[in-house]
């Protein structure tokens, strides 16, 4: 077939499973990034690339960055969206840097992501959207693919528009419908460059599509267009292949840090052998958790769509009180609205889990872009002395086990945990191993039932008060948000008292500390600078580290998953290193805590642009800390 | 009371009012109408046959909201305008419990305004009893979303210009399906409307008009007064025309031109239209019209405007659940983890 296209390049036929003609360059790693007008499709492109990437092997990470609005201008640059993936054949952390390779869809794509693409990066351009209105919205006076601001990048030039025209004539659809398969065709010229098997892809499009087979059967036929066009035309000098990623052994599947809180919260209800309530309020990027759960009912979930925030938490107050595992979900102006009712959560004792997905702030801030600045609001963000339990999630995958361990403080401890996500990771994804079944640790929820010598605020020996729900029988007791007896539980506003209950929840709280697993540096036992992090930016910290590491420099990385209680050994592990920076997508809240706790001199290192922080910027912050000469027969 | 020591009883004991006392000292203000309340919530509770470990108090915060202390149930005293979110958390985990919330005018008209509309528009099964005594009393005496234009408290010196709730106006805007009104001194009316409340399957909504001696004293004396409440109040029963006074004498009657109530006089042909009075009716108009009836136009209608009957939230959303695992059998974490696409190394 190739020789049929008059392919005279010479090259001969690999032999590979495309039988195709041009040499194949084995890569190990490649970072593309999808972008186009928020009605393109890129977010699915970007998806279903990236699920194929991950089905071959290769490690994957992702960072899906989208504009709030569901549709801006078509055209503007105010609506482009974008998706950025690495696939490697190496462990990766990242969605990487700077892309390598750039699909743009129109010229405001182009124009807000040519800074980020690599120089001799590939770009792959829709010309057929270059037209005087789209220059024009973007901002160009002169089409920017004609007046050499393109010349430091191979362009490949193709008009998609006009390849879908073509290839769905006669297929009775309309001008916007064949528009819209655009993304099929890119996706389809990538798998050809990529050496993919569009084989269940092209499966995963007619399922996508069964409700609407004839759709179904147009992106078929752009995407093997597209595939085809690779082939027929000779754009490209040789494709390329990454080889799959020599992951541990195990099942894998691709998540993304929302689906696997979502999937942690269940397996937790299951863990307990308690149903679960989710009571949630739409918000960005958290309403994923409350999707991903409303389909999870006959695993135990109830879902509940409440009519605002603080409707929400309190219906997870309330069925925490029934005995089922109540969770609400939020970001961060949901957060500040449910923190009374999760003040009543502390005085009363009660297990209640809130799930903050955090974006920029403050107020409605930019609800689709990441950042990590409402650690401070969880710790301290209530009237009067109301500790509760913070833990983060470093990855995606991670997002499981942290929201299983959230709901086992929780119930164990009876009293609210914050899980702190964010925006990168809810919408980020990456390979995850599935645990066995078996290796999961129940959950211990210990209702009270015996009535002989029952008192609702007798405490164990780790001070956690029974769960003694309506239902069971001699148990009858009230509680409150007023303050209470020790013990007894009764209306009490006896000064000693106060105190005592105070001091005995916060005891309760620091006390969740005795069972943690150490905290555990990524690099040498001592060194020169310690990089300490938490939550969603751990992709980033750990490649940098590894690569001043690799470098020759004693540089380790402190990642926390535990930020209230920390962990018992974390001021000791400060102590081995000279340096100690902590790198945040805020303006220093980690730091602060840890100066304050540890009266450690901790550097910040801050970002608060609603982006993740990118690799380079870690490594060469880093680099200042170190004493002039280290690691200089690396750099020679 | 060695019964209720053991706590284990397989026969079910006959309850009585001593057994929903607490040992907590009542703590309202001397000649509170929440006194009166109490005493026939802890007399009718008994009557219901419900084991009392099945009953759940829940509150917000006022001073009809220190309710669950002193009844010897489960009890939740929460946080202010929030009883009804609660309760409705609670009542989804677990829909066996008979659930009360207990708030004022402040709680839930105010700050809990939202939370009360979407619960009656859901029609949990939730009893829900509005103590109105329109005034915020445990915070000293301001005006609240049931005062009358031109109370004159400490926050309104001038007097307050905003108009009033029509209260039962609101539950039934929201599509309430239990709908009723009675007043803390007509004890046995109340014992009925609580009993009809617990048998309600859906949100049953219950406006108490309740006397607050200290900073609104006397404001339902008219409905009260032995000499003038026949005068003033309507007692709505079923099937019954809408009759009221010392002799029966006067009316509510209907202007059918104008789609209005008015008052007339029995058997005087004024060109109006009797009513007789239909709770279950499934249109809502009638109800609406006589939750307008307000003083001095009108008598105070007490008794129960609307009751019908309507699919719950929680039986429809446990349905949905039962017929997920029907359809495709109750889900095992092996298979929650371990479907969609894999790859195995």
């Amino acid at each position: 077939m190739a020789d049929q296209n008059g392919n005279a390049d010479g090259h001969s036929d690999d032999g590979g499973a495309s039988g195709r003609t041009r040499p194949i360059k084995q890569l190990d790693s490649v970072v593309i990034r999808f972008a186009g007008d928020s009605g393109d499709g890129m977010q699915l492109t970007g998806t279903e690339f990236t699920r194929t990437a991950a089905l071959y092997g290769n490690d994957i990470a992702t960072f899906p960055d989208f504009p709030a609005e569901i549709r801006a201008p078509a055209g503007s640059l105010a609506g482009v969206s974008g998706f950025q993936l690495q696939f490697s054949s190496n462990e990766i952390f990242t969605a990487g840097d700077a892309p390598e390779v750039l699909v743009a869809m129109n010229p405001a794509a182009l124009r807000t992501n040519l800074p980020d693409l690599e120089r001799g990066g590939l770009l792959i351009v829709n010309t057929g959207a270059f037209k005087a209105k789209n220059l024009e919205l973007a901002g160009y006076t002169a089409n920017p693919l004609e007046d050499g601001s393109v010349a430091a990048f191979r362009v490949v030039p193709i008009d998609f528009g006009k390849h879908v025209t073509a290839a769905l004539h006669g297929a009775g659809l309309s001008t916007k419908e064949v528009s819209r398969t655009q993304n099929f065709f890119a996706l389809g010229l990538l798998f050809w460059l990529y050496d993919r098997e569009p084989a269940r892809e092209l499966d995963s499009i007619r399922k996508k599509f069964s409700k609407n087979p004839e759709l179904g059967a147009a992106n078929v036929k752009v995407f093997e267009a597209g595939y085809n066009l690779g082939e027929t035309l000779e754009l490209f000098e040789s494709t390329y292949s990454v080889p799959p990623a020599k992951l541990g052994a195990g099942h894998y599947r691709n998540i993304t840090g929302n689906e696997a809180t979502a999937l942690g919260l269940v397996a937790a209800g299951k863990l307990a052998n308690l149903p679960v309530l989710y009571a949630s309020y739409p918000i960005t990027p958290a309403s994923d958790v409350l999707h991903n759960l409303a389909g999870y009912a006959r695993y135990g979930v109830t879902t509940f769509q409440a009519e605002d925030e603080i409707a929400a938490v309190s219906a997870a107050v309330g069925a925490s009180f029934g005995g089922a595992i109540g969770v609400t979900g939020t970001s961060g102006p949901g957060f500040a609205l449910k923190q009374e009712a999760i003040g009543l959560a502390v005085a009363v004792e009660l297990p209640l889990v809130i799930v903050n997905v955090q974006r920029a702030g403050p107020s409605t801030g930019m609800p689709t872009k990441t950042e990590q600045a409402d650690l401070l609001q969880a710790i301290v963000g209530r009237n009067g002395e109301s500790p509760i339990a913070v833990i983060a999630p470093a990855t995606p995958a991670e997002c499981f086990d942290l929201a299983i361990q959230a709901v086992r403080l929780a119930v164990e401890h009876m009293c609210p945990v914050a899980y702190l996500s964010d925006g990168s990771l809810a919408n980020g994804a990456e390979p995850w191993r599935l645990p066995a079944i078996e290796a999961l640790e129940p959950i211990n929820p210990g209702f009270r039932t015996e009535a002989e010598g029952f008192a609702p605020f007798l405490r164990d020996e780790r001070l956690v008060r029974p769960w003694a729900i309506p239902g069971t029988p001699g148990l009858e007791h009230r509680i409150g948000g007023i303050e209470k007896e020790d013990v007894t539980g009764n209306i009490s506003y006896d000064p000693e008292n106060h105190e005592h209950m105070v001091r005995t929840r916060q005891a309760k709280i620091d006390k969740i500390a005795d069972r943690l697993p150490p905290a555990q540096i990524d690099g040498p036992e001592r060194g020169d600078v310690l990089i300490v992090g938490w939550g969603g930016t751990y992709g980033s910290l750990r490649q940098a580290a590894l690569q001043l590491q690799r470098e020759g420099n004693a540089v380790g990385h402190l990642h926390l998953r535990y930020l209230n209680p920390l962990q018992g050994n974390v001021g000791e592990l400060l102590a081995r290193y000279r340096r100690v920076v902590v790198a945040e997508l805020n303006r220093g809240q980690l730091r602060s805590i840890l100066r304050d706790k540890f009266l450690v001199d901790a550097r910040g290192l801050n970002k608060i642009q609603g982006k993740p922080f990118k690799v380079r910027e870690v490594v060469e912050a880093v680099r200042k800390l170190l004493p002039a000469g280290a690691a200089r027969e690396m750099h020679a | 009371m060695s019964a209720a020591q053991n706590g284990h009883e397989h026969e079910p004991r006959k309850l009585t009012k001593k057994d929903f006392e607490t040992d907590q000292a009542v703590r309202w203000c001397p000649g509170c109408g929440d006194y009166a309340i109490l005493a026939q919530m802890q007399k009718v509770m008994p009557e219901l046959g419900i084991p009392k470990e099945k009953i759940v108090f829940v509150s917000g915060i006022g001073c009809s909201s220190r309710f669950p202390y002193y009844m010897d149930t489960y009890g939740f005293h929460t946080i202010h305008g929030r009883a009804p979110a609660i309760a409705t958390g609670l009542k989804l985990a677990r829909p066996e419990l008979s659930i009360w919330v207990v708030t004022g005018d402040g709680d839930a008209l105010s700050i809990g305004g939202n939370h009360l509309i979407h619960t009656l528009r859901r029609n949990i099964d939730l009893k829900i009893l509005l103590f109105n005594n329109k005034v915020y009393g445990l915070t000293k005496g301001q005006y609240s979303p049931t005062s009358e234009i031109g109370m004159k408290t400490k926050s309104s010196p001038a007097g307050s210009v905003a108009r009033p709730f029509r209260t039962l106006s609101l539950a039934l805007g929201a599509e309430a399906t239990f709908v009723a009104r009675a007043v803390d001194t007509e004890v046995q009316h109340l014992q009925e409307m609580i009993s009809r409340m617990a048998v309600h399957k859906g949100t049953a909504f219950l406006e108490i008009y309740q006397n607050c001696p200290v900073f609104n004293d006397g404001v339902f004396d008219e409905l009260k007064d032995r000499k003038t409440k026949s005068d003033h109040l309507l007692e709505l029963e079923q099937g019954k025309p809408l009759v009221f006074g010392k002799n029966a004498e006067s009316c509510v009657k209907l202007d059918t031109a104008r789609m209005r109530l008015y008052v007339g006089k029995v058997a005087e042909s004024d060109g109006g239209v009797d009513v007789v009075h239909d709770e279950a009716n499934p249109d809502p108009g009638l109800a609406m019209l006589l939750a307008r009836c307000t003083p001095p136009e009108f008598p105070t209608p007490i008794g129960v405007l609307r009751a019908v009957s309507e699919p719950t939230f929680e039986d429809q959303t446990l349905a949905q659940n039962q017929a997920a695992i029907a359809a495709r059998g109750e889900g095992s974490l092996q298979e929650l983890l371990y479907s969609g696409d894999r790859w195995d190394v």
